[in-house]
Parts: C-alpha cells; structure tokens; sequence
C-alpha cells in the first residue's frame, strides 16, 4: 500500500520523527496563539519556502496534499465576504493552510515504520493496561496486511452479487463483508495461538 | 486474549476499507463515504471497548501516514486540519454506540440503530461541532449549521448499520461480541 512518505529525499527525511514531531507541535500551537493576519502571512510565507527546499516536485506534491482543504476554504472564504470580515477570514485561512502545510510536511518527510516506532514508543506508558508494544506491533502488521485482503473480498463479493443479480448490491455486501472480518479474526487468533500467543 | 487482538486490527481495518471503497451506493443514487458506518460498526458489533480501541488502532495508523481517511487522507496533517473534532469524536462515538449496545435488551436492530445514533451521530457531532468552531473560529451554531450537511447521509448510515448488525445476529449470534 502507498504511503504519504514522499519518495523525493530531501534534507528533513534524515532527521529523527520524534524531534520532527515534537517541533511540530510547537509550531502550531504558535500558529493558534498567533492572530495578527501579517504575522501569519510570514509563517505561511515560511511553510511555503520550508517546501521549496526540498525543489519543486517535493512542493508541488505537497500542494496536492493540501486539496482535501478547498471546501473549507470556500465556505470560510464566501462566509467572510457576506460577513464583510476579510482580514478574519484571510487569518483563519492562513492558519489552517500553514498548520496542516507543516503538518503534511512531517509526514512526507518520515517513513511509515519510524512513524510507528515513535507511537510505540509513546504508548509504553499503556503496557499496565495491556496495550503491550509487542502486541500493538502485531495489531499494526495485522491492519496493514489485511486492509488489501478485505479490499480484494470485498470486488468478490460484489462480482459474486452481480453474478446473480440484476441489481446492484449497495449495503448488502456490508453483511458478508463484517463477517468475514470476523471469521478471520477468529482464525488469526488461532494462528496467533499456535505460534506462541500476542504475548 | 489473541481474540481481542485480532477482533480490534481486523474491524481497523474495516474502518480503513470501507473508507477506501469509492462511494458505495448504500442507497439509491446516495453515494457517501462508508467510513463512518465503520466508526458505528465497530461499537455496535465489538462493543464498548474494544470498539473504542479499534477505531484508536486505525487513527494510529492515520497518524503514522497511511492515507486511510475517506478521500485518500492521511498523516499527522488531517489532526491540524477543521475537521479534527470528527476524528477526536470517532473513537468516543465507537465507545457510546457499543455501551449502548450493551446496556439494551433491545432486539439487535432497534439497540444498533439507537446506539448509532446516539454515539455515531449524537456524540460524534458534538466533538465535530466544537472541532469546527475552534478551527474556523464560528460560534458553535455556525458550526452546528455546517456540520448539518452530513447529517442526511449520517441518519442513512445508522439505519444501515442496524440492519448490518441485526443481520450478523440472526447468521453467527456468537459473533456480536457487544452482546455476548
């Protein structure tokens, strides 16, 4: 499966994800305490040249990153315009755009398995609870492994559907689908089971 | 033991799959995001906490950078973004739609129908709501009006999720683990 890790390298890909992070969270909660609509328009201006360092492609990818937001961007745009507040709608754009910018910048410069390893690393202090590294290393390989197992049943199920039906299945494939979830999990905690438990 | 764990990676990975498919016809000419039926799935059919915990796994996994959200989102980006409150509520509404589940004799359909409501939507809309008001700086009934556009699709789901639910109880009755 892909991830969002960008394959062009750039210089951040060798920094270590925890202290990414870390200077992440710093960074918006600044964003969120900061309302002067020139001041933000210099961080933004300072997320956009953080993605040019990293040339072009690296940038252009990370516009497209940034697409899920238009919706939003309209709706607050054509808010302010009949509210007639535009400076108050130019701040909250700017803030959002530069937060999730330097977020999704995280993300396309770090692999998915030190990702992982920091939330491991974060979720130690669960161990007492029974969320024990080990066995959410295996809840993660699990969910990964199986995400394409699903999809590939599910296109079954519906060709499967269509085969004897001239309708189209809609929610009905649902059924089948959640319990075949369940019958593999039974039978991978079997498997577990037979080669020395989750620990 | 392994049985918790593989029950709660398997439905994250449900979440994940119903998010991927591209707009299901779950009903006439209604094509939405599956997603969230996942969110009322996971409590309505694994229960209270281990609902919770599956739809925690797949945030986790969000998180890390997989672009499992509805629409190919991912990574730590969709937690900065207006629509966080939904994603901070997703786990709670699991949490809320499996203790309904569980505290109910309600027959399957009726009990999941409810439970989704109350915790998919119900409760689910007040973390969204607030997410929403805070990211984009609007009164909390500017939000609410916003956030009124899912409510359609989400009403349809919780229907769905019901009948998914009462479905799976009448074929393997041991397998609604929010009922065992």
């Amino acid at each position: 499966m892909l991830t969002l890790t960008s394959p062009v390298e750039t210089w951040a890909h060798g920094l270590p994800a925890g202290a990414k992070l870390a200077a992440l969270a710093i960074a918006t909660t600044s964003l969120f305490l900061l309302d002067a609509p020139l001041t933000l328009a210099a961080a933004l201006g300072a997320t956009v040249l953080l993605y040019l360092t990293g040339g072009a492609r690296f940038a252009l990818a990370g516009l497209r990153l940034l697409r899920p937001l238009w919706p939003f961007v309209v709706i607050v745009g054509l808010w302010h315009l009949w509210t007639r507040d535009l400076s108050g709608g130019a701040v909250i754009l700017m803030r959002m755009v530069a937060a999730v910018g330097l977020a999704n910048f995280v993300t396309m410069t770090t692999r998915l398995s030190d990702m992982l390893a920091v939330i491991e690393r974060l979720a130690r202090p669960l161990s007492r609870f029974g969320v024990a590294p080990r066995r959410l290393a295996i809840a993660f390989a699990l969910v990964i492994r199986f995400i394409p197992v699903m999809l590939d049943r599910l296109d079954e199920i519906g060709a499967s559907w269509r085969a004897r039906s001239p309708h189209r299945p809609r929610w009905r494939v649902l059924v089948p689908a959640t319990l075949a979830a369940l019958d593999d999990a039974d039978r991978t905690a079997e498997a577990l089971r037979a080669r020395g438990g989750a620990g | 033991m392994e049985r918790n764990l593989t029950h709660i990676a398997l439905f994250a990975a449900l979440i994940a799959v119903l998010g991927l498919i591209p707009k299901i016809d779950l009903a006439a000419g209604v094509p939405i995001t599956a997603q969230s039926l996942g969110i009322m799935l996971c409590g309505t059919v694994l229960g209270a906490k281990r609902g919770a915990l599956a739809v925690l796994l797949f945030l986790a996994l969000v998180a890390a950078g997989l672009p499992l959200l509805s629409g190919g989102r991912g990574g730590v980006g969709v937690f900065a973004g207006p629509s966080v409150g939904f994603l901070i509520g997703f786990p709670v509404a699991a949490f809320v739609a499996g203790w309904v589940m569980e505290r109910t004799t309600l027959s399957p359909a009726v009990a999941a129908t409810a439970a989704s409501v109350i915790g998919g939507i119900g409760v689910l809309y007040v973390f969204g709501i607030i997410g929403m008001s805070v990211m984009l700086d609007k009164t909390l009934p500017e939000a609410a009006f916003l956030a009124g556009a899912f409510l359609p699709g989400d009403a349809v789901k919780a229907v769905i999720a019901g009948l998914v639910t009462q479905s799976l109880s009448r074929m393997r009755p041991a397998s609604l683990l929010s009922r065992a």
